[in-house]
Order: C-alpha cells, then structure tokens, then sequence
C-alpha cells in the first residue's frame, strides 16, 4: 500500500502497516460474521454437524493445511531475501508460495467436485432429504471454503503484483513495505484456514 | 484576523481549485482522477446532493399518498418500492457519508495541520465505489421491478420477493465497503500524519468525532457486508442458511442485520455532534466545556452503540434475560450522549454570543436531537417498546435522530465552513428563513407521527383507518414546509456562486487551523507550516482582535 503515497513525501511503512492491519480487522469481522453462523447452527444441530464432519475428506483437508503453511513460510521467506538483497531468491519464494496456492485450490476444485457428484450442494434433491443440520453444514461449508478460495485468488494476484514489482526494481531492500503487507494478506487467508479445517473437517 | 488577510492580498496563492493534483490532468479529469482530498471532499458533496434531493422527492412521495386515506397518487406496489428506495438512498447514501465523506474529507488533514489522507489514491477508489453502489441504486429501479423490503431487507421476504432486491443488495453491499475504506483511510491519517508536535488532546473535535466514527465503521461494515452477501447467496444458490424450511433461523439474519445497523446509527451521528461542538465554541467564544469528556464521550458512544443491537428485535423472540441486558445497555448510551449534550449547552452558558446561521441550525439541533434521544429511550425500555413497536413512533423517532440530528448538523456544517470552501459567502437573512421554514416545518411533520404511534398507527403500511386521518394530514403539510425550507436553503447557497461576497480567511473567528489557511486553501492546504496551537479552543486571541477593531470603530 505504499505505492499510495503522493510522490513527494517520504514514505512511512509504519503507516502503510496500520492501514494493512486496520484492513486485515474488517477481514476477521467478515468471517467473523460467518462463525457466528457456524457456532448458532452447531449448538442447534450438534448431531447433524457431526455427522456431516465425517463426510468431509480429511485427508484432502490435512494435505490443504500442510500447503497453506508452507506458502506462508515461503512468503516470509522472501521478505528476509529482500531485505538480504537477494532479489531472485525473493522471487523463487514468491513464485513458489503463488505455486502453492494454485495447488490448494486444485484441491479444492477436486473436492467440491466429488461432492457436487455426490448431489451434495445447496438446493440439490439429496439436499431436500437430508436433515436440517446437514444442509446447513455444507451450506456453510460451501459458503466459508468458496469465500476463502476467493480470498486465495486475490491473494495470489497481490503475490503476483509484487513480483512484478519486485522484478521493475519498486520493491528494494530499502523499500519493502508492499511485499510486507501482501505478505500480511497472504498469512492471515493461511490463518482463517487454520480455523476452517477443524471447524469441518475434525469435528466428529 | 484583517492584518492576515491583507498579506493573503499581497501574495496571490493559488487555491486548490486552479492547482490540479497530480498536475498532469485538466478539465474535468482533474477532477475524476484528482487524489486531492479537498477535490474528493467536493465530488462527495455534488454526489451526495443529488442523492439527497432524490430521496427527499421520493419521501415526498410518500407523504403526499399518506395524506388521505386509500389510494391517491400511487398504487400499493410503488408505494413499497418508493419507501424502500427511499431508505436505502437517505441511509446508505446520504446520511452514512454526509458528513465524513464531504467535510471529513476536506477538513480532517487540514485539522491535523497536514496535506492530503493517508491513502489518497484509496481516497478516490472510495469515491468510485460510492458513484458504483449508486448506480447500481438507481438500475435496481428500473430493471424488472424495484425492490419492496424495506431497508432492513428481512429475512424470508427479501428472498422470497420476485423484485429485484439483489441489485439493492449489492448496491449496500459495495456502498458498505466505500465508508469502510474511507473509515481505514481517516484513522491511518490521524495516527500517523498529524502535524509534528500535535498530541492526542490538542486534536479537533471534529476530527476526533471522525476517528471515532471511523473504528465503528471499521468493525461493524463488514458484518453488513457478509449478512448481505449471505442474502444475495440465498436468493441465487438457495443455500438455505436464513431460510426455516432448510432449518435455517430468519432471527439470526435481524441479529447479523443489526449488529452493523446500530451501530450504523452512530456512524451517522457522531460526525454531526463533532460538527455542533466545532460550531458552539467559535459562536459562543468560549473554550468548549468539557474538551475531554466530548472526546470520551465520542469514544464511548462507539464503543457502547456496537453492544446494543438487539434493541430492534424486542418483539422478535428473545430470551427475557437477553431483553433485560439489552434495554439496560441502550440506557447506558443515553449518558454519553447526554454528556454531550450538557457540554454545547455549558459552553454557552456566559458566552458572548454571535448569532449566526450556523449557529442557528446547531440550536436547531440541539433541540430536535435531544426529541429524538429522549424519545429512543421509550423504545430501549422493553415494557414500552412492545407499545409501539413498528408504529409510525419509531418513524418519528428516527428521523428526529437522523434528520433533525445528522441532517441538522450537515445544514449547519455547510453553513459554516462554505465560506472556507468555498471562499465566499452566502445571505444570512434567507439562510435565517430557511432555517425557521425547515424547523417549523419538521417538527409539523413528524410531531403527528409520534402521536399517530402511540394511537397505534403502524409504520410502512400503504392505507390506514379514518381516525389517523388528521395527524397524517397535518404531516404532510409540515413536509411541504420542510421542503419549501430546504429549498430556499439550497438555493440560497447556490445564489451564492454568483452574488456572494468574497470571504475572508476567517469569516467566524475560528481557533481550529482550518481558519488559519486561505479560503479557499490552496493545493498543499498550508501557506506557511502551521504552528502548534496546544489547545484547540483558547479564544483570547480573537476575543482581544474583536475588542481591538470594535475600539477602532469607536475611535
């Protein structure tokens, strides 16, 4: 968010970091609002959201976990290469985290697919079927991984902008504030996943 | 004050209206690409202007139709969708951004004696988001049936309407996320750009009422955003997360709704008492009484508003403990508010008073908010409150708040810094009778309505019985009054642009550093680095000036 500065002022990362926590604030109420959901719906239908857990594969979400993790490790990587000056390193890192992400959602695309050929989705005639609990569970399940996977894209495109900065010489080891704050971005999409996963994947 | 202004003579300065920023631009994408926070500050008020006198025509509407019983000028549909609409306009684009994105804009950095926001290309995409929300406003009227939910969009009807509430849905949706951004944008700005040496308690309290403002913005937009989101999903997927037949709870949508739209309310209140404890002083000169508890108070007001939410739902099932913990939580907002409240009245108290139209409408709003606040506290009492829940009292109630607070302040906050806006000045005599026409004319139109509450009257119903004739009758003359008021007022201020008298630098006799820079102020605000004053609101200089030139004059 540097790059927001009027030219002529120099710039302050301290300020450019407020801005990107005040930010990442709103994107915690966002899902936020959704756990409130999950924690309504499970205390109604404990049973149901249990039962539903046991149908997720955790397996697929485990090796998803792994992923986040080591991307978030990569992203944090780079900054310690830029600040070392090592610009390709900072860019392998970069590219791998951004690999990573494409990875996950290759993941995601597969298990959502599988369930989808099972009919299970919002307003599906297995849907109409099953108990309350159930349709609400994977409603929310669909809702929260499908806005986290959009979280995922558009971090994936901030990683990608930074490496194009990177590569123009805007992002120096002087003047890194930019990839800090992608790399804010970056970390806490990895951190609302933390919680998901045993949200629906472990809780039988 | 005169010494300042001959210098400001001697010396040409360009203001920010003849200095495009960046300064590659002209015409008119200086403006739409300008990062100027004075430039934005005005895009806001030409855009907020208009949305303002559409809702104003469409809540004309409706008074008009409430005027006799049965149908008069329009059918039940359009009467549903035009109260909508004018809800969704007045809330979301008018009474929300008002006053922050208007003259928190233009007047935040020069307050904190600095350049420009923090973020000022943010700035701009918050504009664009505000102009888009807008638009798409607007499409939802015309494209296959305008919505008929109501702002609040509950839950089962506004996924079971055939009417085109997704269009609405994601017009809010966007809007929400323009304030949020301009909330983000006015705390970096106050915590990291204030002017070297400036401390926490020498700051504005205007600017103090924005930062304050700005954290609720912050926390509460983005659960309006998800709920709305949550609705949009419902209406396309029927994911079934509000919906009974699915297991779904439709009190949980009022929950999530309002844990945003209450403490919504203060967002848009709170930058109007910034604006009446700016204005008290400069007229009363006095040092504002109480500088540290309006700030707390403000802090306060934010923090409490987000924890009082399910006061909407009285009625809706809730447990009687969670009643009891909610009503009791809506009294305890009453105190920071009245707080404030004493401190404006205080600080007249042994002033030496100018009156001005500025003035004047803050004495407007002193009163007319002081209805609505005490009037709130009816509906937070539970035992009350099922009373009249969703009768025409709430309606009165709220727009007391709203419009004879928020709108009131955003009259007076015009009143006061156009002449440092614009740098000219308009005609007091028809500034004054418009004033006297929109008060008078306020309280004609929603005085019936409280009474019309209490008689049992509800709210949003398109035809009522014969015995609410009368004070339905009697409101929609007051809203002719109002009208005519706020029509001299605006052309009034208009008229200024081409007879209005050059103002000075310091037309009122202001202590805040906005009144120590040219009107208008020129493209880096500052002529020469502004100095530290300590406290904002010391009168002695003026006060001796005033004493000085009035000698003169006797000499």
């Amino acid at each position: 968010m540097s790059i927001n500065h009027t030219d002529n002022k120099p710039s302050d990362a301290i300020g450019s970091r407020t801005g990107m926590w005040l930010f990442l604030y709103t994107e915690i109420m966002l899902f936020g609002g959704l756990f409130v959901l999950y924690a309504a719906y499970y205390r109604m239908y404990t049973a149901d959201f249990t039962g539903a857990g046991k149908e997720l594969d955790l397996i697929m979400g485990a090796v998803n976990t792994v992923i986040l993790l080591v991307s978030s490790f990569a992203v944090a990587a780079s900054i310690t290469a830029i600040q070392q000056k090592s610009k390709k390193i900072a860019l392998a890192f970069l590219g791998f985290a951004i690999f990573l992400g494409f990875v996950f959602l290759v993941n995601k695309y597969f298990e959502w697919g599988h369930k989808i050929d099972l009919g299970i989705f919002p307003n599906s005639p297995v849907m109409a079927d099953s108990p309350h609990g159930r349709v609400l569970f994977f409603s929310l399940y669909y809702t929260i991984t499908g806005l986290h996977g959009i979280h995922i894209i558009i971090g994936m495109t901030l990683l990608t902008v930074v490496m194009a900065f990177i590569m123009a010489d805007k992002i120096t080891a002087q003047k890194y504030v930019f990839l800090e704050n992608a790399g804010l971005y970056w970390h806490l999409v990895d951190l609302i996943w933390i919680f998901i996963f045993p949200l629906f994947y472990l809780i039988y | 004050m005169d010494n300042t202004n001959t210098e400001v003579i001697d010396k040409p300065i360009k203001s920010f209206y003849e200095t495009p920023s960046p300064a590659r631009f002209t015409g008119i994408s200086s403006w739409l690409l300008t990062i100027d926070h004075k430039r934005i500050g005005i895009m806001y008020m030409v855009s907020v202007m208009v949305w303002f006198v559409i809702a104003i025509i469409l809540g004309l509407l409706i008074r008009t139709e409430l005027m006799a019983t049965g149908s008069n000028i329009m059918e039940a549909d359009t009467y549903n969708a035009i109260f909508t609409l004018h809800g969704v306009i007045m809330i979301f684009l008018f009474v929300i951004p008002a006053i922050p994105a208007i003259f928190g804009n233009f007047l935040l950095p020069i307050q904190l004696g600095t350049d420009d926001v923090f973020f000022p290309k943010l700035n701009l995409l918050s504009w664009y988001l505000y102009m888009l929300g807008g638009l798409l406003a607007i499409l939802s009227l015309f494209a296959d049936g305008p919505p008929d939910t109501g702002w609040t969009f509950y839950v089962p009807f506004s996924v079971s309407t055939e009417t085109n509430v997704g269009l609405t849905v994601t017009a809010a949706f966007i809007l929400g996320m323009s304030s949020m951004l301009t909330g983000l944008n006015f705390i970096t700005t106050v915590h990291r750009m204030r002017m070297p040496g400036m401390k926490w308690l020498e700051i504005p309290l205007f600017t103090w009422s924005l930062y304050a403002t700005a954290w609720v913005q912050l926390l509460a937009t983005p659960v309006l955003s998800i709920t709305l989101l949550l609705v949009i999903f419902e209406r396309v997927f029927g994911s079934g997360l509000f919906d009974p037949s699915k297991g779904g709870d439709p009190i949980l949508y009022q929950h999530l709704f309002w844990m945003y739209s209450h403490p919504a309310v203060y967002i848009m209140i709170l930058p109007g008492m910034g604006v009446i404890s700016e204005i008290i002083p400069v007229f009363s000169r006095k040092s504002i009484f109480g500088y540290k508890a309006i700030v707390g108070s403000s802090m306060a007001i934010a923090v409490a508003g987000s924890l009082v939410w399910a006061h909407h739902m009285f009625t809706s099932g809730m447990s009687d403990v969670a009643v009891f913990v909610f009503s009791f939580l809506t009294f305890i907002v009453a105190i920071p508010s009245a707080i404030k409240v004493f401190s404006w009245v205080s600080t007249m108290y042994k002033g030496s008073i100018l009156m001005t139209p500025p003035l004047f409408f803050s004495l407007c709003f002193i009163y007319l908010f002081s209805i609505g606040g005490l009037t709130g506290l009816v509906l937070g009492a539970a035992g009350t409150n099922i009373q009249v829940h969703d009768t025409h009292f709430v309606v009165a109630h709220f727009h007391f708040v709203m419009f004879g607070g928020t709108g009131f302040a955003f009259f007076a906050a015009l009143h006061f810094w156009w002449p440092k806006i614009f740098g000219i000045m308009y005609n007091f005599k028809r500034a004054y009778i418009a004033a006297i026409l929109t008060t008078t004319g306020f309280m004609l139109h929603y005085i019936p309505m409280f009474i019309l509450g209490v008689m049992g009257m509800p709210r949003r119903y398109y035809d009522y019985l014969p015995e609410f004739e009368a004070g339905n009758f009697f409101a929609g003359i007051g809203a002719y009054i109002l009208v005519a008021g706020l029509l001299v007022m605006f052309i009034n201020l208009l008229m200024s642009f081409k007879d209005g008298e050059t103002a000075p630098q310091d037309p009122w006799g202001g202590t805040t550093l906005e009144w120590s820079v040219p009107s208008p102020p020129p493209l880096h605000n500052f002529v020469d680095p502004p100095k530290i004053k300590g406290y904002p609101y010391d009168f002695t200089e003026i006060v001796k000036a005033n004493a000085l030139k009035k000698g003169e004059k006797e000499l």
